[in-house]
């Protein structure tokens, strides 16, 4: 009974709990359950609000009982990253400098996720302030992939994607400044959507690289993602980069789902494609062929910055990271080595324990580009590169309503197979990193296994602001197939 | 003699020949920091107000909180351009923020929010008055717009406290050319400064709240043989005194020519140096011997998108420019043909200014006008400790007082005593002259019977003003003096004195 419960999925339980077939702490204590069954092993969760999610479950079944006005994701467990601020307990980033840190306030997803009455169960683990590709950057924790817990989830939101796939959340959120929520998501068998910039607030997302950081869900499917994407979406006063309502509406997604696109112009790129391991390429091809069987129409696109993408993205965003992590000194908040006899001895003594290695490498790197006498050489001309990337989706949407392409190189790789190298692990990002550049939105949807039987995630890509026709496009992907499929949970 | 008195002698006499063929002058650039009086701060709605409780004015996002993101205060934009545009600066059609990097503990986010490459506005001038009664241009480099760090308060034992309530408050920092030589200049353009953000209500300019700031840039050009020497530029810090400004400036200009005598150090790359007033020694300390190589790493943030203004909304912003006080001042003088004293003292304030302009408009008499503010309303104003136009009387009753002067209804001095009493009981001047007695007659068959009387009565006074040229002088002001006491007082001198002359025939 238990597992069957867990195995719905977030729609399925939401419209369960709102018609009183179950309540909000039946669902609540079982997904409690699984997270103490599963987690010792897993390490999806940094800390779990037994209490609080009881305490809430409660107070939803009451508001259901008499018949109150509920939220669309009334009294359904939900896991969020440890990078999205909470008024209640910590908020770490998966990092010694914020170990104990308690924000004095809520991100506005997580207050839209309030007034939506889920219930938020505990924050999962990531690589240390989401720089990483395989959560093995977390200060805490290595989470590991419930297909294969020989392997990592990906990262860096490798935390909320396992525990949406080991059935400890009905959905989480994630956050994407590089791949972060849609290579974990593909890594885990799970979908995973990076929105267009603008259309979720950042506000209480702790920075990592500003212009590229964006909110998003990860759940076990499409309409479960627009159901998510219906409660976080939208402008937010506080985010001045939140897009206005007037220019960019924001739809109705699940309700957009029905129907399928007539004529669909699909752009590809053959040789990304083909730079991804064999059973990688063959997964995409065989997905692309579901949707030439369904009438779409393939066209062979080009986008010639694409290779500059990573590149890019590591002068553009580390530089962003090297001034947002300035705050982390010691002075204010957070970890402050107490030896210290002098101010710039605190400040580097407290840096140089609080931070990892990762996040030391980037700050320094970030420091480096932005430095006078280089800036020019590097930051600008990134800049200048960031808009040809920009201008190569720009293009290419002329000649296609969307572009597919794998969403990683490879399916989920083995612990310590690429700490040693930080270039490779880098360039696990290929595919998904130009998005952020461009803004563009993204998602990645569950297209195969390898012979190893890991998960592989199709990426699909449509123009700024058309979430609606991107989750439309992957739902008739997942309608014409048996995915997805679930990880085993002993 | 001792040795050392010799050696001092020599020194002396070496000094004063050196000194005899130097010719210097002293070059200042100013940096100035204006708090503008907007309800909240630059990026968050934390209220801009005088809070005594440390760290009370704060939220997520002046504390730079993790997370937390900062949003644009349009009214400090606007109150920056409409600074600007009084300036005659060139506002900028498309602005940008960008964060300068430094770590300090009163600085939350260790970045600054500012403008680095893309200010709101660009090369202006500002004219200020100078004492010769001329005015003088000094060239604005820029100004824009940056948020403040909080204070850092070193106490006794062995940490630091920060306090940051003023963390975020919107600065206006403006940025001149080298144009002064004086220190009377940079303190009359500290001072116009100062009244031209109060006329246009974008700052309180408050000096002793640290609302402006002022970092003079100094060095010296010395002539000596035909050729020119520049000293080492010296940037004072954060004064924020008028006193202050004009005192290290004088104190910069002799330390500085007493060094290139001494040394014959003269301005190179990197060799400007920091120094801070001392207020107890009266005299600049040095802070740092070189220019530190600070690499601030500028980059647009992108927390913020850039500002972009229309014609319409520009010309919004300048429907708020309000005449300036050197323009009004002009005016005083062009127009109603006050001194520049008297139009400096009226403009001084822009309530004071309206509140004359007020009464002027009413049919006052500009100067009576000025010289009844100018000698009685200020005086009582400064006591009550407000502005004259809140003294209690509108500018209305103001100019019927100047009328009733000019009418000869009452007299010049009686009318400060008027003026007194409008200002303590709110009643109109007439009344009150009427109720004091100091309603001057003016029937002239009267007065010339007072003064036949007084004639009648001082034979010996008459001939003495007629034909006594040593006694005239005297004997005239006695017959005047019985005339008025025959008048109880009351009667307008003017035609007094006018008829006697007029009898005696001189
Ligand atoms: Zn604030």
């Amino acid at each position: 009974m238990s597992n069957e419960i867990l195995n719905l999925n977030l729609i399925e339980i939401a419209h369960l709990i709102s018609t009183g077939e179950i309540t909000s702490l039946q669902a609540t204590q079982i997904t409690l359950d699984a997270i103490e069954k599963h987690n010792p092993n897993i390490n999806a969760y940094l800390s779990v609000f037994n209490e609080q999610a009881i305490e809430q479950a409660k107070k939803v079944d009451a508001k259901i009982a008499s018949k109150q006005t509920i939220g669309p994701l009334a009294g359904v467990p939900i896991a969020v990253k440890d990078n999205m601020c909470t008024a209640f307990g910590t908020t770490t980033c998966a990092s010694k400098i914020l170990e104990n840190f308690h924000s004095p306030y809520n991100a506005t997803v997580i207050e839209k996720l309030l007034a939506a009455d889920a219930v938020i169960v505990g924050k999962t683990n990531l690589d240390e302030f989401a720089m990483g590709s395989s959560t093995e950057n977390s200060g805490f924790a290595q989470t590991k992939n419930p297909w294969d817990t020989q392997r990592v989830p990906g990262g860096s939101s490798g935390g909320s994607a396992a525990a949406v796939a080991a059935r400890m959340c009905y959905a989480a959120l994630g956050s994407d400044t590089g791949g972060s929520i849609r290579q974990p998501a593909s890594f885990c068998g799970i979908v995973g959507l990076k929105p267009t910039y603008g259309r979720v607030s950042r506000y209480g997302l702790v920075a990592y690289g500003s212009s590229l950081d964006q909110i998003g869900p990860m759940t076990r499917t499409v309409g479960d993602a627009a159901l998510m994407m219906n409660v976080i979406a939208g402008h937010d006063e506080r985010d001045s980069t939140s897009v206005n309502a007037d220019l960019a509406p924001v739809a109705d997604y699940k309700a957009d789902l029905c129907g399928q696109i007539k004529n669909l112009k699909i752009g590809i790129v053959t040789k990304f494609n083909e730079g991804a391991t064999p059973d990688v390429c063959g997964a995409i091809k065989d997905a692309i062929a579901v949707y030439k069987s369904m009438g779409a129409e393939i066209i062979e696109i080009d986008m010639p910055h694409f290779d500059y993408s990573i590149a890019t993205y590591y002068i553009v965003a580390t530089a962003e990271a090297s001034s947002n992590l300035a705050r982390y000194d010691g002075v204010h908040y957070g970890y402050r080595n107490k030896d210290a006899d002098e101010l710039v001895a605190m400040y580097s003594k407290s840096r140089a324990e609080g931070f990892g290695q990762e996040v030391k490498r980037r700050i320094m790197l970030g420091t480096y580009v932005l430095s006078s006498g280089y800036y020019d050489a590097y930051y600008l001309k990134a800049l200048k590169v960031r808009n040809l990337i920009r201008s190569d989706y720009t293009n290419a949407f002329e000649k296609c309503d969307c572009i597919m392409m794998p969403v990683a190189p490879s399916t989920a790789f083995k612990f310590g197979e690429k700490t040693a190298d930080p270039l490779q692990m880098y360039l696990s990002d290929i595919y998904t990193i130009a998005a952020n550049l461009a803004g563009v939105p993204g998602i990645s949807i569950p297209c195969g296994y390898d012979s190893q039987n890991l998960p592989i995630g199709l990426q699909i890509f449509t123009p700024a602001f058309t979430e609606h026709k991107m989750l439309k496009i992957a739902a008739m992907y997942e309608k014409n197939t048996n995915f997805p499929k679930l990880p085993e949970m002993k | 003699m001792t040795k050392e008195f010799v050696v001092k002698k020599l020194v002396f006499n070496k000094l004063a020949k050196i000194m005899s063929d130097i010719k210097y002058k002293v070059i200042v650039g100013l940096e100035i920091h204006v708090q503008l009086c907007t309800k909240t701060k630059m990026f968050c709605g934390c209220a801009l107000s005088f809070a005594q409780q440390p760290n009370s004015r704060v939220c997520p996002v002046c504390l730079g909180m993790p997370g937390s993101l900062p949003v644009m205060n349009k009214q400090a934009v606007e109150f920056s351009i409409l600074a600007a545009m009084a300036l005659n600066l060139e506002i900028a059609r498309f602005t940008k923020w960008d964060r300068k990097n430094y770590y300090y503990p009163d600085l939350p986010k260790n970045y600054q929010i500012s403008q680095y490459d893309l200010p709101i506005s660009n090369k202006g001038y500002i004219e200020i008055p100078l004492e010769s009664g001329q005015t003088k241009k000094i060239r604005i480099t820029r100004a824009h717009l940056e948020e403040d760090a909080g204070k850092n308060t070193h106490t006794s034992g062995d940490y630091s406290q920060v306090d940051l309530n003023r963390a975020g408050t919107p600065l206006l920092e403006i940025v001149t050319e080298p144009d002064m030589n004086s220190a009377e200049e940079v303190r009359a353009l500290a001072i116009e400064l100062q009244r031209i953000v109060r006329y246009l209500g974008v700052s309180e300019a408050d000096m002793q709240k640290g609302h402006m700031r002022f970092e003079p840039n100094i060095n010296l050009a010395i002539t000596k043989d035909g050729i020119e020497y520049r000293t080492p530029i010296v940037e004072v810090k954060n004064l924020n005194s008028f006193r202050t400004i004009e005192r290290s400036i004088i104190y910069e200009t002799q330390r500085q020519l007493d060094e290139f005598i001494e040394t014959g150090k003269t301005l190179k790359m990197g060799n400007k140096s920091t120094r801070g007033w001392d207020d107890d020694k009266q005299m600049t300390v040095l802070q740092r011997e070189k220019e530190e190589a600070h690499d601030y790493r500028y980059f647009p943030d992108p927390d913020l998108v850039p500002v972009v203004w229309t014609d319409e909304d520009l010309e919004r912003i300048r429907k708020n420019l309000v005449e300036l006080p050197i323009e009004k001042r002009k005016r005083f003088i062009d127009n109603f043909g006050l001194s520049s004293y008297d139009a400096g003292v009226l403009t001084d304030e822009k309530s004071l200014s309206d509140f004359f302009d007020e009464a002027v408009s009413a049919g006052g008499d500009p100067k009576r006008v000025c010289n009844l503010i100018t000698q009685t309303g200020l005086k009582i104003a400064n006591e009550k400790g407000c502005k004259v136009n809140e003294l209690g009387f509108d500018a209305k009753a103001l100019a019927q007082l100047a009328k009733m002067v000019e009418e000869g209804t009452i007299g010049a001095s009686s009318a400060n005593i008027v003026l007194a009493e409008m200002a303590a009981t709110g009643q109109t001047p007439d009344a009150i002259a009427q109720a004091k007695n100091l309603i001057q007659k003016n029937d002239t068959a009267e007065i010339e019977a007072a003064v036949e009387a007084v004639f009648a009565e001082n034979e010996q006074a008459v001939d003495d003003a007629k034909n006594n040229p040593k006694k005239a002088q005297k004997a005239l002001g006695f017959l005047m003096g019985q005339a008025m006491r025959k008048t109880k007082g009351q009667g307008n001198p003017k035609l007094i004195s006018q008829i006697l002359n007029q009898k005696l025939g001189i």
